[in-house]
C-alpha cells in the first residue's frame, strides 16, 4: 500500500438532540469509531445505505462538520486540532465535490469567476496568472477555456460537473472528497465523469475519497472499499478482494442487492428486510443484528471488533470464520 | 367475455408537445408501444428523452395550456372488454379509468401522498373513489392492501401519516394505493430511482410478486439498465423523442442494434478482472458530448451528433424502425453492422 495520505482515527460524531429545559436529550451517533487511511494516490471507496454516515465521514474528515471526538490527519497536519482560523489554509489542500453541481455553484457569478474566487481566496497566482490558470483548468477537465465567460445555467448537467472538479482542482489540493458526484447524472454522462477521474488521477497523483451507492461505479473506481452502516464500519478491503470474497453479512446483502445488467443471471441472493434502524437507538451488540440473516444471540451481547483476515481485509462479524459468503453467481 | 388477443395498451404514433417562450417543443415524436396483460414493458431512456411524457400522456397528465396530445392513439383495453381511445376520451371519463383501470407509481412517494393524511385514510379514499364501499369496508380494503404489499403490522400503519415511515414504506403504501382498484395496468415511473438499493430490491420483488398474483400489465419507466435486467419482458429504449430500439430483453441485451442502446451498455461500469490484474488502467467507452436538446433536435437521426457510426445520409432523413429479427427493431439505417 502506498504511503497514507490521510489518517482516520477513531472519529466520532454524535448530535445531541430534542435536548431542551425540560427534556433530558438523546444522541444520535452519526459516526462511532470510525478508523481508515487514504494512501497517496489511492481511491477510497465508501458505501452503505442512506443513514449510514457516509456523507457526515466525508465532511468530519474536511472538518466541514465538527468531529465529537478522534483524529484526522493530512500529511503532517493534526486537521483535528487545528484552531478554526487556520483551517482555511489547510483547505486548498483538502476540497470536496458535490453531487448537485448545479445547487454548488453561484448562478449569479461566471464559471471564470467561481474559479478565480477560489484562486484569490488562497492567494494563487496574480490576476494575469489566474485567467491563465482558470483556461487550463477548464482544458483539464474537458471544457473550452472560452467557457469561463458562461454562467452555471448554460451547461448540461455533465458539463456542470466538470466544473464543480475544476473548482475543487483549482488550488492544487492533494485530497478530494468526491461525495457522490456521479449519482445525478445520465448512463452515458456518468461514464465521461468516471474516465475523467481516472485521468486526474493518474495525471495528478490525487488521493480520493469516494462516496457512492452505486456498487459497479465504487469497483470500477476504488483501490479499496470501506463498507459502513449506522456509522461505523462493517468490512473494508481492496475492492477486488471484497467484491469477490465478501466477508460481511451486509456486504454481500449490499452485492447481492445492486441489479445485475444482464437479463440472463439469476442468482441467489440475500434479500435484507426492513430498514436501517434509528440511530438514536442502536441496537445492542452488532449494528447489523436486527437485520443480518446469520445472526445469533450472542450478536447481540458485543459489539463485534474489526478484524483483521489473513487476506489482509479486515471484517467486523463474530461468525465471519464460519460463514461463506462467496458469491455463487449461477 | 374479455379479449385476450388484443393488448391491453396499444399506443400508435403518440405525439406530444409543449409550449415554451422559444415556441413549440414536441417531446413525444410518433411513439408506438403496446403493453400485453401480465407483461412488463420498460421504457428506458436518459433526461429530455421523453419516457416520462410518455408515461403522463398514457395518464393523461400533461397540464392544459401548458402541453397537449397532438396526435395518435391510445388504445385500452377496459375492464368490461371494450376498446376506449384515452387520447379521445373526456376528462370525466378519464377520472373513471385513471387510479381505477389504470393505477400508476411515481419516484418520490413523499410529494405524492398527503403529509396531512393517515395513509390507511388515503387508500380508502382512493379504494372509494371507484368502488361502492362504506367507510367501514374502505378501510377493511386499506389494511387488506397494506398486508398484500408486506407492511408488517398492517392494522396499526394504517394509523400513521406518511413522515412516520421510511421512504421504502411509503413507496409500499404507493404501491398499496395504486393497486386497490385492481387496475388491469400499472404505470411505475422510476419507482425505485430514490431508493437505497437494498430498499429497491425489496420493492423489485414485491411488484414481481404482485404481477404473478394480480396479472396486471406494468409499463415501467427507468434510466437504470440493472433494474430493466431485472424485471422487463420487453423493453423499448427512448431517445429524443422516439423510440430507437425495441426488444424482448434478453434479445436485446444479447444484440443491441442501435448504437445509442450499444453506448449505453458499453457505458456501464464493468470491471475487466483479467485487465485489473495485470495492472491495466480501467476506461469505459463513454458515449461522446451531451443528450440531445429537445428544443434544439438535430437534423435526421436524433443520435448523429454523438454517433460513432454515423455517414451522411444519418443527416437527410429520420430513419425508419426497422426489422432486426422477428420482435426487435431498431431505428437505424446501419442496424446490421451494429448488430455485430
Amino acid at each position: 500500500m502506498a504511503e497514507p495520505l490521510l489518517v482516520v482515527e477513531d472519529l466520532e460524531v454524535h448530535y445531541p438532540i430534542g435536548k431542551s429545559l425540560f427534556k433530558e436529550g438523546v444522541t444520535l451517533r452519526a459516526l462511532d469509531g470510525v478508523s481508515f487511511t487514504v494512501g497517496k494516490g489511492e481511491v477510497v471507496g465508501l458505501v452503505g445505505e442512506s443513514g449510514s454516515g457516509k456523507t457526515t465521514l466525508g465532511r468530519a474528515v474536511l472538518r466541514l462538520v465538527e468531529p465529537t471526538s478522534g483524529r484526522v490527519q493530512l500529511g503532517d497536519k493534526d486537521v483535528t486540532a487545528l484552531p478554526p482560523a487556520d483551517l482555511k489554509a489547510l483547505r486548498s489542500k483538502m476540497q470536496i465535490i458535490f453531487q448537485d453541481p448545479y445547487a454548488s455553484l453561484n448562478p449569479r457569478m461566471s464559471v471564470g469567476q467561481t474559479l478565480g474566487e477560489a484562486l484569490m481566496l488562497h492567494k494563487i497566482g496574480t490576476r494575469k496568472d489566474r485567467d491563465q490558470r482558470i483556461g487550463d483548468l477548464l482544458e483539464q477537465v474537458g471544457l473550452p477555456r472560452s467557457a469561463a465567460a458562461r454562467f452555471p445555467h448554460e451547461f448540461s448537467g455533465g458539463q456542470r460537473q466538470r466544473i464543480g472538479i475544476a473548482r475543487a482542482l483549482a488550488v492544487n489540493p492533494e485530497f478530494i472528497v468526491a461525495d457522490e458526484p456521479v449519482s445525478a447524472l445520465d448512463v452515458s454522462i456518468q461514464a465521461q465523469i468516471i474516465n475523467l477521474l481516472q485521468d486526474l488521477r493518474r495525471e495528478l497523483g490525487l488521493s480520493l475519497l469516494f462516496i457512492g451507492h452505486d456498487l459497479s461505479v465504487i469497483e470500477f473506481l476504488c483501490d479499496r472499499v470501506i463498507v459502513l452502516y449506522l456509522g461505523r464500519v462493517m468490512e473494508m478491503g481492496t475492492a477486488a478482494e471484497l467484491y469477490a470474497n465478501p466477508r460481511h453479512p451486509y456486504t454481500r446483502a449490499l452485492l447481492d442487492a445492486a441489479p445485475v445488467p444482464d437479463p440472463t443471471v439469476r442468482r441467489d441472493r440475500i434479500t435484507l428486510k426492513g430498514d436501517l434502524p434509528s440511530p438514536v437507538n442502536p441496537p445492542s451488540g452488532c449494528v447489523f443484528r436486527t437485520r443480518c440473516p446469520y445472526a445469533i444471540d450472542a450478536c447481540a451481547e458485543v459489539v463485534p471488533p474489526l478484524e483483521t483476515l489473513e487476506s489482509g481485509h479486515r471484517v467486523a462479524c463474530i461468525r465471519s470464520h464460519e460463514l461463506n459468503l462467496a458469491n455463487p453467481i449461477a | 367475455m374479455t379479449d385476450q388477443t388484443t393488448p391491453l395498451l396499444d399506443i400508435r404514433g403518440l405525439v406530444t408537445e409543449f409550449s415554451t417562450e422559444t415556441g413549440v417543443v414536441r417531446a413525444v415524436k410518433g411513439v408506438d408501444l403496446t403493453i400485453g396483460q401480465g407483461e412488463t414493458v420498460a421504457l428506458v431512456g436518459e433526461s429530455g428523452s421523453g419516457k416520462s411524457v410518455t408515461s403522463l400522456s398514457v395518464m393523461r397528465l400533461i397540464q392544459k395550456g401548458v402541453g397537449a396530445i397532438t396526435g395518435g392513439e391510445m388504445l385500452f383495453r377496459t375492464r368490461s372488454g371494450q376498446i376506449v381511445d384515452l387520447v379521445q376520451q373526456p376528462e370525466n371519463a378519464m377520472r373513471a379509468i385513471r387510479g381505477n383501470e389504470i393505477g400508476m407509481i411515481f419516484q418520490e412517494p413523499m410529494t405524492s401522498l398527503n403529509p396531512t393524511q393517515k395513509v390507511g385514510a388515503q387508500i380508502a379514499e382512493a379504494a372509494r373513489l371507484h368502488q361502492n364501499l362504506t367507510r367501514k369496508q374502505a378501510w377493511a380494503r386499506a389494511v387488506e392492501m397494506l398486508a398484500l404489499v408486506e407492511i408488517p403490522d398492517p392494522a396499526r400503519r394504517a394509523d400513521v401519516y406518511p413522515h412516520q415511515m421510511s421512504g421504502g414504506m411509503r413507496q409500499r403504501v404507493m404501491i398499496a394505493m395504486a393497486l386497490a382498484c385492481n387496475p388491469a395496468l400499472l404505470i411505475a415511473d422510476e419507482p425505485t430511482t430514490a431508493l437505497d438499493v437494498t430498499v429497491q430490491l425489496q420493492i423489485l420483488e414485491l411488484m414481481r410478486r404482485l404481477q404473478r398474483e394480480i396479472g396486471m400489465g406494468i409499463l415501467f419507466i427507468t434510466h437504470n439498465l440493472g433494474v430493466v435486467a431485472e424485471v422487463a419482458d420487453r423493453v423499448a429504449v427512448m431517445y429524443g423523442g422516439r423510440i430507437v430500439e425495441t426488444a424482448p430483453v434478453r434479445e436485446l441485451f444479447a444484440h443491441p442494434s442501435h448504437p445509442y442502446t450499444r453506448g449505453l451498455l458499453d457505458s456501464l461500469p464493468v470491471v475487466d478482472h483479467a485487465a485489473r490484474a495485470s495492472g491495466q488502467e480501467l476506461r469505459l467507452r463513454a458515449i461522446p458530448g451531451s443528450v440531445v436538446d429537445p428544443r434544439n433536435p438535430p437534423q435526421g437521426c436524433d443520435f448523429n451528433p454523438r454517433c460513432a457510426w454515423v455517414i451522411p445520409e444519418c443527416r437527410a432523413a429520420v430513419p425508419a424502425l426497422l426489422p432486426v429479427v422477428p420482435e426487435h427493431r431498431a431505428r437505424c439505417i446501419r442496424w446490421n453492422e451494429v448488430h455485430g
